[in-house]
């Protein structure tokens, strides 16, 4: 019984049906280790953290000239900027606002910089539900290829104060 | 026959405890050995974990009222302040302190020691006690809306860090003085050979809970000396892995807890033995040596860590302490069935199962926990937790919908089972309103199944975690969820509020128990299910019996088809989310 010392010999391999079930979950285990890696080479979705240390300050600056530079419009005040393909985009996390609005396209790759200026938030992009942390100080670096047009909102899932709730943006995506 | 089967199970054999003379009383009920100084303490660590499950229970309704979006309870500021406070009271508070009631207990009625120090108990009880009441404080202060995982640079008030440590340096007192129970056990020849299947499990807790309240200190420490601005602010990142080994890990313990609180109830209930000693150790074992690198799931979507860093860690090594679980998951229900086969119940498939103590709400309980745990909170933990999947569940409703399964219906839930031998057998009472007592666990079982459902469903819509308003109301960008989104919160209120209904009659029935409650002392307690006989005449276990088990075979079939469905779906959704590296 559970509650009371085994009586001696008790060290045994297991047998019957409860050897078979062991050896059916390791199987099932060995599945499981295999499918990450197999997707990290031959699948499209991968969270790789790609990051770089970077200052508040320095971000801030990098996302002012990426604004300047390719700026083609507003959106309720907010600059709308459009990278070049295969080119770089900044996008500015801060209490309570994604900044600025991304607009890009379909079937293009863009390396997406993303990091805070104060505390910790969500990078969540909906209605798809992709998700992603974004910190002070690491310039988070996702390589994102749109693979379908419309209009998306980020909303932020990391608790950032009391106006949390408030904190949304767009991404535009062009066919 | 009644329920309790290990009466007179204590053979004649069996050495001599340790006691002083006077300090050990003999249970009427089970024949163990109860150490009088340690009921004290088990009895004093049972009230503040109720107490808190109190304070956790008040807030976890208001909540629910505020997500359920027809409702919409609590202010903005409230809602956060109250999220702060369930937390910590829940996942702290509650069931560390019933933890170490439990590690009392086991250390010393199954091994028939006395307690190792009765002033370590003390320092450890009020320390526990005082850290709590300090962060509770300093939560309803207003200058520590932090939630529970006080992220950097998240700013708190220094009581709250205070309070943490405080709560942390008293468990770390107490899990020592459980160990040194069991050193002096040992030395004192109290028990034969190894300790019992629950104790090793304890131990198995206890070890997890050092790894667990060091990361505790190593994380809230640096915190609370930059409240105090004595030190730069710790790195984000540097302190989100660090938080996760006390956050995931003290998930750990709880799980050792809950597996040992089943193997003992199996055994109180049907005289259930494991199948196999060894492959139950073994599986304690997998849960010590691999679950410590369990902080990375936390982590799978965050930056600067590394994609072959989040996939090893992020999978327990090679899925050993899943391995560990999957083992647990079928040796404690086969465990049942071979004990009722043996009664003489073998009539069909499932005609153990169905002639099992159903009244006896502690058997409810442990299976219910078992079930919600192991199809719940098992499959979408491993789901949840592959490191690509996570980028479709990260911060949203499906964490908390995960969690909620295996540590509220999983872990409480056994904890509340249980409770219903602790209360008869250390506080000597009988439980009053028996039939109340018997429909508890189904209440609250159902209630947080149903609960969990809505949530994780919402969060498969995208809806986030930790957010006050999904209509974002006044968000300079407007934006919303689908309608089913709005449906599943609202399955999400239907059953938070059945579950708090579940939670508050336990609560209910065990103050009124331990006031009011008739005394058992002296005498064994009133069972809580009387066995009918099976017809069939009882056999003992032969070697051929002990392993036919074809009801838990067909369970744990079903379990493991819906384990394999739910994985590959999740990985085809995946697919046509956006490509991103």
């Amino acid at each position: 019984m559970s509650i009371q010392s085994p009586a001696a010999g008790w060290f045994k391999a297991p047998s019957g049906s409860e050897r078979v079930w062991i050896g059916i979950a390791m199987a099932w285990c060995i599945v499981m280790t295999i499918a990450m890696p197999y997707w990290l080479f031959f699948g499209k979705q991968n969270s790789t953290g790609e990051a770089y240390r970077v200052t508040p300050a320095d971000f801030a600056a990098r996302v002012g000239t990426f604004v300047e530079s390719h700026k083609v419009g507003e959106l309720q005040g907010v600059p709308i900027v459009e990278p070049a393909p295969g080119g770089d985009a900044y996008l500015l996390a801060r209490m309570w606002q994604w900044f600025p609005v991304l607009k890009l396209r379909k079937g293009q790759t863009y390396r997406v910089h993303i990091s805070s200026m104060d505390l910790q938030h969500g990078f969540s992009l909906q209605p798809l539900n992709m998700n992603f942390q974004v910190l002070p100080t690491y310039d988070h670096v996702l390589t994102l290829t749109p693979t379908s047009a419309g209009e998306f909102t980020i909303v932020c899932n990391e608790f950032c104060g009391i106006g949390h709730h408030l904190m949304t943006g767009r991404i535009l995506v062009e066919e | 026959m009644s329920s309790i089967t290990v009466s007179g199970g204590i053979p004649d054999r069996a050495p001599a405890g340790n006691h002083a003379p006077g300090a050990v009383r003999t249970c009427a009920t089970t024949g163990l050995s109860i150490c009088e100084v340690s009921s004290r303490f088990v009895r004093w660590h049972a009230v503040a974990a109720v107490v808190f499950l109190l304070i956790g229970g008040s807030a976890a309704i208001l909540l629910a009222l505020t997500r359920w979006p027809a409702v919409h309870l609590l202010s903005a500021p409230w809602y956060y302040r109250v999220l702060t406070l369930h937390g910590l009271n829940m996942l702290i508070f509650w069931i560390l302190n019933f933890e170490v009631a439990l590690l009392y207990f086991v250390g010393t009625t199954l091994l028939k020691s006395r307690l190792y120090s009765k002033t370590l108990a003390w320092v450890g009880f009020l320390m526990m006690v005082a850290g709590a009441i300090v962060v509770d404080v300093a939560i309803f202060q207003g200058k520590s809306d932090v939630l529970m995982t006080s992220y950097v640079p998240l700013l708190a008030a220094p009581a709250f860090y205070l309070g943490l440590i405080l709560v942390a340096v008293g468990c770390l007192i107490s899990v020592i003085n459980y160990f040194g129970t069991v050193y002096i056990a040992k030395r004192d020849h109290t028990y034969e050979g190894s300790v019992p299947l629950v104790v090793f499990g304890a131990h198995a807790a206890a070890i997890i809970a050092v790894l667990t309240l060091l990361h505790a200190a190593a994380a809230i420490v640096p915190a609370f000396l930059w409240s105090i601005h004595l030190i730069d602010v710790p790195d984000p990142s540097w302190y989100r892995s660090t938080w996760w080994g006390l956050g995931h890990m003290s998930q750990q313990v709880n799980v050792c807890a809950m597996v040992s609180v089943w193997y003992f109830i199996g055994a109180l209930t049907v005289g259930a033995k494991p199948l196999s000693e060894s492959v139950c150790r073994g599986a304690f074992l997998l849960y010590i040596l691999f679950i410590n690198v369990a902080s990375a799931h936390h982590l799978l979507t965050d930056p600067g860590v590394s994609a072959a860093w989040k996939i090893w860690n992020t999978s327990y090594a090679m899925y050993l302490a899943v391995l560990a679980s999957m083992i647990h998951g079928f040796t404690v229900p086969a465990s049942v069935e071979v004990a009722m086969r043996g009664k003489g119940f073998r009539r069909g498939v499932f005609g153990w199962l169905t002639a099992a103590p159903w009244s006896n709400p502690a058997f409810s309980g442990f299976l219910l926990s078992l079930v919600i745990f192991g199809f719940g909170g098992g499959i979408t933990g491993v789901v949840l937790g592959t490191q690509q999947i996570n980028i479709m569940a990260h911060n949203t409703l499906r964490i908390p919908g995960h969690f909620h399964v295996t540590v509220v219906g999983g872990t409480t839930l056994a904890f509340m089972a249980v409770t219903y031998y602790i209360v008869p057998l250390v506080f000597q009472r009988e439980f009053v309103a028996r039939a109340l007592c018997r429909i508890q666990p189904w209440i609250f079982g159902i209630g947080i199944t149903v609960f969990a459902t809505g949530m994780s469903f919402a969060g498969s819509y995208g809806v986030p975690r930790r957010h006050w308003d999904v209509e974002f109301s006044g968000a300079q960008f407007a934006t919303g969820f689908d309608s089913g989104a709005h449906v599943m919160l609202g399955i999400m209120g239907v059953g938070g509020v059945i579950a708090a209904t579940g939670l508050f009659l336990f609560i209910g029935l065990v103050v009124a128990t331990v006031f009011f409650g008739r005394s058992n002392a002296g005498r064994a307690m009133t069972p809580w299910h009387v066995e009918r006989s099976s017809g069939e005449v009882a056999r003992h276990d032969t070697d051929h019996e002990e392993h036919h088990t074809p009801g838990t075979l067909v369970l744990t079939g079903v379990f493991l088809l819906s384990f394999v469905v739910y994985y590959f779906a999740n990985w085809k959704w995946l697919s046509d989310v956006w490509q991103v590296r």
